[in-house]
């Protein structure tokens, strides 16, 4: 990105002879340090913890001294998917919330842009309204929902009389914290759209008035299409925000009984009291290719797309 | 559980379970049994054989502190004993409190990186592990404490056979009951097996629930194994079952399942989704009739906590008695990683005496007891009165489940596996099965 700003990168560094351009030795210096810097960053933060994931993976290995240290080959591996009760459970937690995510809070963000486009009265309002969850951290969000949930004293059982055990029962608490997550993530998805409705252009809609398009048409045919960048990024938000799931549950009750998921796996076996090193090391790496394939795929598309276009 | 208790054992692992279980009356007996193998190895502690040679002397010192400022009791007994020291001293004690489960999270880190001198610990596995690894120091020639007996030293004792802890205080798990219910409706502690199931039934007839119950915090349900264990099965069993010396699908392990199993329909529902706050609510506001934890349970229900009263849980088995019970050790140990070994020895030291011991009983009300058999029982209220007889009575002392055992097996496996039993009591098989195929690939046996 900070490439941007020096426009044509791609042959100064290496071939000064062909041109000896208008580039002074300030400015390559410049250029050299903004990428440099930034490259080591990322090697250093997030390329070398990686690979030492990677590594450390087939090892058990308290976290103590180094030495401590031992080979243990594929076993963590072999162990994590054939004796290991909460994995599997929180492969299909993970998508399911990739998929609950896709479907309703960003469908109902959309609906509520759209409605509050219109700039009818008290939009600010609601606007706020919608919004502030967002601003709220996930862990706050846990608590706030709690005091709905509770069996005992939560509000909903208060209210309806019933004694559903919304966070304890494994088969429902998992929609529970779902509909906590929505809660918040609509909002978010709400302003993105929001934002994206205010930038397009006004002629665009006055067009399709005029050739008679009805206001679904209009917003299916020109303006959903219209704004594509904004798609893909609530595309990548979903994604990310899926595969990272991991406050609420932890709140909640630190990933078990029904609200595994992946990191939270990887968190319980090398946070706090356990001190399982390579056997956590080995679900992050897991994770890690999960998510690879999420980012490659979403790569590919965005890539190809771009390419058409030109 | 934030803003609670001393999460009795979010904390703690311990393992070496025999150093841990310490036996009062029956110490010399016991160690005799082998079960005091460590503790054989616990006696002889004395010279500073390892890094850290530094003498106690007194001198500025950074605390830390696992309960946050303003959290309660807890975190005001500390701060008394700090006062109190730097009072007496002239020195300064610095206070870093964190959040309790902050602190317990951040332990390995923490301890890593730039602890403060003293920290706020807990005796077992964990401060094994921690000693085994370097990470706190030697404070061997801190021993023998006056007022502390031969229990206490083992308690503190790594398996290299050096003191690397100084006990503060402990507290029993046992059931807590509503004196006034129990009295409105007839109700006595039950003595046997039989009283037992007979109170069951009588409380469920009339419509009470007779156990509270939470396990959404994952060690609450420990404490109701390891009563079972240690009823059904004895102490012995489950200290070398928390070692990893039994297998967790043997018989035994399967027969406390079992009776648990039938124990459930008397707890109350829904367990998996409720805090030990709202299960003491439960109990305080006579929908339950007894609550089986630690004496923390008081926090929760500062309402009615005069009108507590508490028995050990009866004998199951007559050949076995009720005479074990649960009460871990809280207290304090000197990091490794802090310059300033000399002063934080000698405030170690002072933490250990009966006078920090008063300090902190006069200014806060909990329900612990002091580790100093010197430190006075006036401050100390009804409760604490009978903590400390009953344990004075028990035969042997266990730390508690995930004090006891290797801090990888009872985190990660023997927590979900618990939360997964009391979801579906019919899967004991597949449960123990499990269990014992997880810790055989955490400990390395076979």
């Amino acid at each position: 990105m900070s490439v941007d700003t020096a426009q044509p990168t791609k042959d100064d560094a290496r071939t000064t002879r062909r041109k000896p351009r208008r580039r002074s030795t300030k400015d390559r210096l410049v250029i050299a340090t903004m990428i440099a810097v930034p490259t080591a960053l990322v090697v250093w933060l997030v390329w070398l913890p990686a690979l030492a994931s990677v590594g450390l993976s087939f090892t058990r290995w308290n976290g103590f001294r180094l030495e401590n240290i031992e080979w243990v080959g594929t076993q963590n591996y072999r162990d994590i998917t054939t004796i290991y009760p909460p994995f599997w459970p929180a492969i299909q937690h993970n998508l399911i919330w990739l998929v609950f995510l896709f479907v309703f809070p960003t469908v109902l963000g959309m609906l509520l842009a759209v409605v509050l486009d219109r700039e009818m009265r008290g939009s600010r309002f609601y606007q706020t309204a919608f919004y502030l969850p967002v601003v709220l951290s996930l862990a706050l969000v846990g608590f706030i929902w709690q005091l709905f949930y509770s069996t005992d004293q939560g509000l909903i059982n208060e209210v309806f009389g019933t004694r559903i055990d919304w966070y304890g029962d494994p088969d429902i608490n998992l929609w529970a914290v779902l509909v906590a997550t929505a809660w918040r993530h609509t909002g978010y998805i709400m302003l993105i759209y929001l934002a994206g409705l205010k930038g397009v252009d006004g002629s665009l809609r006055e067009a399709a008035a005029v050739d008679g398009a009805n206001e679904v048409k209009t917003f299916f045919n020109i303006i959903f299409p219209v704004m594509r960048p904004i798609n893909l990024i609530v595309l990548v938000i979903v994604v990310i925000e899926s595969l990272r799931a991991f406050d609420l549950v932890w709140i909640v009750n630190k990933g078990r009984n029904g609200l595994e998921l992946i990191s939270a796996l990887v968190s319980q076996n090398v946070i706090g009291e356990a001190t399982r090193f390579g056997f956590g090391s080995a679900l992050a790496v897991i994770m890690m290719v999960i998510s690879s394939v999420f980012i490659t795929v979403y790569l590919r598309i965005v890539f190809t797309q771009d390419q058409e276009e030109k | 559980m934030s803003g609670s208790r001393p999460t009795p054992s979010t904390t703690i692992p311990a393992s070496f379970a025999a150093t841990r279980g310490w036996t009062r009356r029956n110490m010399l007996i016991a160690s005799g049994l082998g079960l005091g193998g460590a503790a054989l190895l616990g006696g002889c502690g004395g010279g500073d054989s390892s890094g850290s040679g530094a003498s106690a002397e007194p001198g500025a010192v950074r605390f830390g502190v696992n309960e946050a400022r303003g959290s309660g009791p807890a975190f005001q007994r500390n701060e008394a004993m700090a006062n109190a020291y730097a009072a007496a001293q002239g020195v300064e004690v610095t206070l870093n409190a964190v959040d309790h489960n902050t602190f317990q999270e951040s332990i390995n880190t923490y301890l890593q990186g730039t602890p403060d001198d003293v920290f706020t610990w807990f005796a077992g596995y964990r401060m094994s592990q921690f000693a085994e690894n370097g990470l706190i120091s030697d404070v061997s020639d801190l021993w023998p404490v006056d007022g502390m007996g031969e229990a206490f030293q083992q308690a503190s004792t790594a398996p290299d056979g050096n003191q690397y802890f100084m006990p503060a205080g402990y507290y029993p798990w046992a059931v807590f009951y509503r004196k006034s219910v129990f009295e409105e409706n007839g109700w006595t502690a039950p003595e046997s097996a039989d009283d037992f199931d007979a109170l069951l039934q009588d409380m469920d007839g009339k419509g009470i629930t007779p156990f509270a119950f939470a396990a959404k915090d994952a060690w609450a349900p420990m404490g109701t194994f390891d009563i079972l264990n240690m009823r059904l099965n004895g102490y012995d069993f489950h200290m070398q079952l928390t070692k990893g010396e039994q297998a967790w699908d043997s018989p035994e392990v399967r027969q406390v399942f079992e009776r648990w199993a039938q124990l459930l329909p008397y707890h109350q529902q829904n367990a998996l989704g409720r805090t030990w706050q709202e299960a003491a609510t439960s109990m305080a506001n006579g929908d339950c009739g007894m609550y089986l934890l630690g004496t923390f349970v008081v926090d929760g229900v500062a309402d009615v906590a005069d009108d507590l009263d508490f028995f050990t849980f009866p004998a199951l088995d007559d050949t076995i008695g009720n005479d074990a019970l649960d009460a871990p050790i809280d207290g304090f140990c000197v990091a490794a990683g802090s310059d300033n070994q000399a002063a934080a020895k000698a405030f170690l030291q002072f933490l250990g005496t009966a006078e920090a011991a008063d300090a902190a009983n006069s200014e806060a009300d909990a329900p612990m007891i002091a580790a100093n058999s010197n430190a006075s029982t006036e401050a100390y209220g009804a409760l604490q009165k009978k903590s400390a007889e009953v344990v004075q009575q028990a035969s042997s002392i266990a730390q508690f489940l995930d004090r006891d055992t290797n801090a990888d097996l009872a985190n990660t496996v023997i927590t979900a596996a618990l939360q997964d039993f009391i979801r579906t009591p019919d899967r004991i098989d597949e449960i123990t099965t499990s269990i014992q195929q997880q810790a055989q690939s955490i400990l390395g046996t076979s």
